[in-house]
């Protein structure tokens, strides 16, 4: 048949079956024109009967004041509370077992453990990733949560509470610690601070003047020592961090060093007890705690 | 593949008649009732189908207390199958696929062989709608009796007849759709919780869905399932061939068909008298003398009715059979028929079929109760600790699918000087962690490489492997990677 649409189409009769055809025809290809079977009809008519059932049961039609509500008054926003109210009442079945039990037994408990770590997963990624990042290695001034130097402690009881009380937080019983800005409030001049950040760059191990060092060993003793200690290795009562390990908050070359010295710098954790439960708070403790390998 | 028409003579379907209806009133088909060979083999497939569905759920497989004792259960709640001494988790789908492939394999060769046999004699469609004839029949009578109640005004018979009829089946249909609910929960439970209205609503639901199901398809759709709604019998076409042993009328052997009367000569005609008893026992009421076509379920009753016919006029029998489109058209060709089941595509179908079906065995036989899969920790990938250590976490889900307890004993092969610590337990070189029959769980685990152990294992990527042994001895091993800053 030629492309025009304004033949009409003539139906034929086809040879093998017998059957009318439609009378279209796409290159040379033409469809049969069997009847439909009457239970399919039937399925139509059925379909249309649902369909005026679930008018009258369900909310259908659209209006000036809102919507009709249908006999069964369902509605998904209604269904969504029901289920949010009942997965908070099975949360809080849950979160009566980690209240009774201690961190200890948690994370020795595989079941609770395991509700705890998934638990503490979202509850990291909604609240602590921003700082700590999503997999809890922080970054410059934000601490690595995965390794195993701890500021304030990394033992289960010392992690709950700086969850707690967080750390120059404004909470009574915040954790906190101040590094005077040597260089900035002149507390020691550009010359020893130079010699002060040779003395702590030979603390881990690295080489530095050994004259340099023999210079400003007098100065640390005086003025760092109390904190960090006299060797240098740091105090996690005052949160004061180790200086001779290989893990350093604001950065590990000569100018970091320097410049940390200089400004004193010190970052802040807000304080979560008024904002978790103690469920919430638990569940936290053991997934950070178990996430750098529960030592 | 000939045009199977052409070997009979000419199209002798009723024409549709113009211009064709919209929609297509059903034709009641009457089967009339048939004895024979094939009649037999399906009373007794009818029986052996039909006990192997009721009785299965009741069959109990003794697997330990922690597990049920249903021989074949599909336990959503639990999310475990267990058919006899097989017991499958989620994890193990593929088994679910390899089933199914064997099946549509095994279909594939039985069709290119014998045509439909799964559509005559073992089709559930089939089966049920047999088990409603025989119903009707007993209520309403044979082929004739049937015809007459129908067309007859509305009568106390007629009324008490049809609905004693649809009363027994639609009885029929509660046990199908009952029995159905048995194979997803304990059996002797269900059949109390069910009879006291406790049950589940789900099971309620299925049993409602598969009552109306049952008595629908079998009882008013009947043929028209097979004709509209399966998709086998189109697909059949691609499998059944010239070579095909299929329900045959033996054009060469029926045709100049007509009338016959007792001691006239058989002389210059054919074998086939035109007595329509192929057509009136024919459950798709179809006429097989067409040739092969797409409604025809290869069930055989026809050759019942042939060779009752072919008996009584003394002629011999097969006029209808299980035969080939060739061997019938070589015959027309006065040639001598030849039968050809090994062809490219059996031997294909069946090489398929034995490989899939050896694979499926393979695993199932050599599948350890004893199953681990390592998740390593992607973010952060690596922990550098503040003395150099290196220092990787990885979760382990431990699965125990055996019906007893154990402990397993988690073994870390890796980089030198490795120490393997799960989170809750002491640091060592092996862990040990008990799990329950039928159980699984989820091991925090990380390893920590000292610094410059010699190789400087702890600064490179190293492949590793977890180890996990059971109590009895069962091993399974994951292949991971210990990952460090530097590259080998």
């Amino acid at each position: 048949m030629a492309n025009s649409n304004h033949d009409k189409p003539t139906p034929q009769r086809d040879e093998i079956s017998g059957v009318d055809t439609t009378g279209h025809e796409w290159d040379g290809i033409r469809e049969l024109d069997n009847p439909l079977p009457r239970w399919w009809l039937y399925m139509f008519y059925a379909c249309i009967v649902f369909a005026i059932g679930y008018w009258i049961l369900m909310p259908a039609w659209p209006g000036l004041h809102g919507y009709s509500k249908g006999l069964l008054h369902r509605s998904d926003r209604g269904e969504l509370s029901v289920a949010l109210h009942d997965l908070s009442a099975k949360r809080g079945v849950a979160g009566q077992a980690l209240v009774k039990a201690s961190l200890e037994q948690i994370e020795a408990d595989p079941k609770l453990q395991a509700y705890a770590l998934s638990a503490g997963a979202s509850i990291f990624g909604d609240n602590c990733a921003t700082c700590h990042g999503t997999g809890g290695t922080g970054g410059k001034g934000y601490p690595n949560l995965r390794d195993d130097v701890w500021l304030w402690g990394g033992d289960l009881a010392s992690i709950e509470h700086t969850i707690r009380v967080g750390i120059r937080s404004g909470h009574p019983d915040t954790r906190q610690s101040q590094m005077p800005a040597f260089g900035r409030d002149q507390l020691l001049t550009g010359e020893q601070i130079n010699d002060l950040t040779e003395y702590v760059t030979a603390l881990s191990r690295r080489k530095a003047s050994p004259a340099t060092v023999s210079r400003a060993a007098p100065i640390f003793q005086a003025q760092c020592a109390a904190c960090h200690g006299a060797d240098g290795k740091g105090n996690q009562a005052v949160g004061a961090p180790n200086l001779t390990d290989q893990d350093w908050l604001y950065g590990a070359d000569r100018n970091s060093i320097h410049t940390q010295i200089w400004n004193g710098r010190g970052g802040v954790m807000p304080t979560w007890e008024k904002r978790f439960d103690t469920a919430t708070i638990k569940a936290l403790t053991v997934y950070v705690h178990a996430n750098a390998s529960g030592r | 593949m000939p045009v199977l028409i052409d070997t009979v003579n000419g199209d002798k379907r009723p024409k549709v008649p113009s211009p064709a209806p919209l929609y297509k009133k059903r034709e009641p088909i009457y089967p009339k009732l048939v004895h024979g060979q094939f009649r037999m083999i399906k009373w007794v497939l009818l029986v052996a189908t039909l006990a192997v569905y009721y009785i299965l759920p009741w069959l109990r497989w003794d697997r330990g207390p922690a597990t049920p004792n249903q021989a074949v259960l599909v336990d959503f709640t639990h999310a475990r199958f267990y058919f006899f001494f097989i017991q499958l988790w989620p994890q193990e789908v593929y088994y679910f696929t390899g089933l199914l492939v064997t099946a549509a394999l095994a279909l594939f060769l039985v069709s290119a062989l014998f045509g439909r046999l799964w559509c005559g004699y073992a089709c559930p469609q089939t089966v049920w709608t047999d088990l409603y004839i025989v119903v009707e029949r007993l209520f309403e009578g044979d082929r004739n009796a049937r015809m007459r109640l129908d067309a007859a005004p509305l009568s106390f018979n007629k009324l008490w007849r049809k609905t004693g009829k649809h009363m027994v089946w639609l009885l029929v249909a509660l046990v199908t759709g009952g029995a159905w609910v048995f194979y997803f929960d304990d059996a002797p439970t269900l059949m109390g919780q069910l009879f006291t209205g406790s049950a589940a609503v789900t099971a309620y639901l299925s049993v409602a869905i598969l009552t109306f199901t049952t008595y629908a398809l079998a009882g008013s759709m009947r043929e028209q399932v097979c004709t509209y709604m399966c998709p086998w019998p189109r697909i059949q076409g691609a499998m059944l061939d010239e070579h095909s042993l299929q329900v045959t009328y033996r054009a060469d052997r029926g045709e100049a068909r007509g009338p016959h009367k007792k001691g006239e000569t058989w002389e210059g005609r054919g074998d086939c008298i035109d007595c329509q008893q192929c057509v009136v026992v024919c459950p798709m009421g179809i006429d097989i003398r067409d040739g092969a076509q797409m409604e025809c379920i290869n069930c055989g009753l026809c050759i019942d009715a042939c060779d009752e016919i072919m008996d009584k006029v003394q002629r011999p029998r097969g006029l209808i059979a299980y035969d080939t489109d060739y061997a019938v058209a070589e015959r027309l060709a006065k040639r001598k028929p030849t039968y050809h089941l090994i062809r490219p595509r059996t031997v294909f179908y069946a090489l398929a079929l034995a490989l899939v079906g050896g694979v499926m065995l393979y695993g199932l036989l050599t599948r350890s109760p004893v199953a681990l899969d390592v998740l390593r920790d992607r973010n952060p990938e690596y922990v550098q600790l503040s003395d150099g250590a290196v220092r990787n976490g990885y979760t382990l889900k431990l699965m125990n699918r055996s019906t007893h307890p154990t402990v397993f004993w988690v073994d870390f092969k890796g980089p030198k000087g490795a120490v393997v610590r799960a989170v809750g337990q002491a640091s060592a070189r092996t862990l040990a962690v008990p799990l329950e029959a039928d159980g699984q769980r989820s091991l925090r685990v990380f390893v920590t490489v000292p610094p410059d152990e010699g190789e400087h294992d702890a600064h490179h990527s190293r492949p590793a492997t977890f180890v996990i042994t059971a109590q009895d001895g069962q091993r399974a091993e994951k292949k991971t990677v210990f990952l460090a800053a530097g590259d080998d």
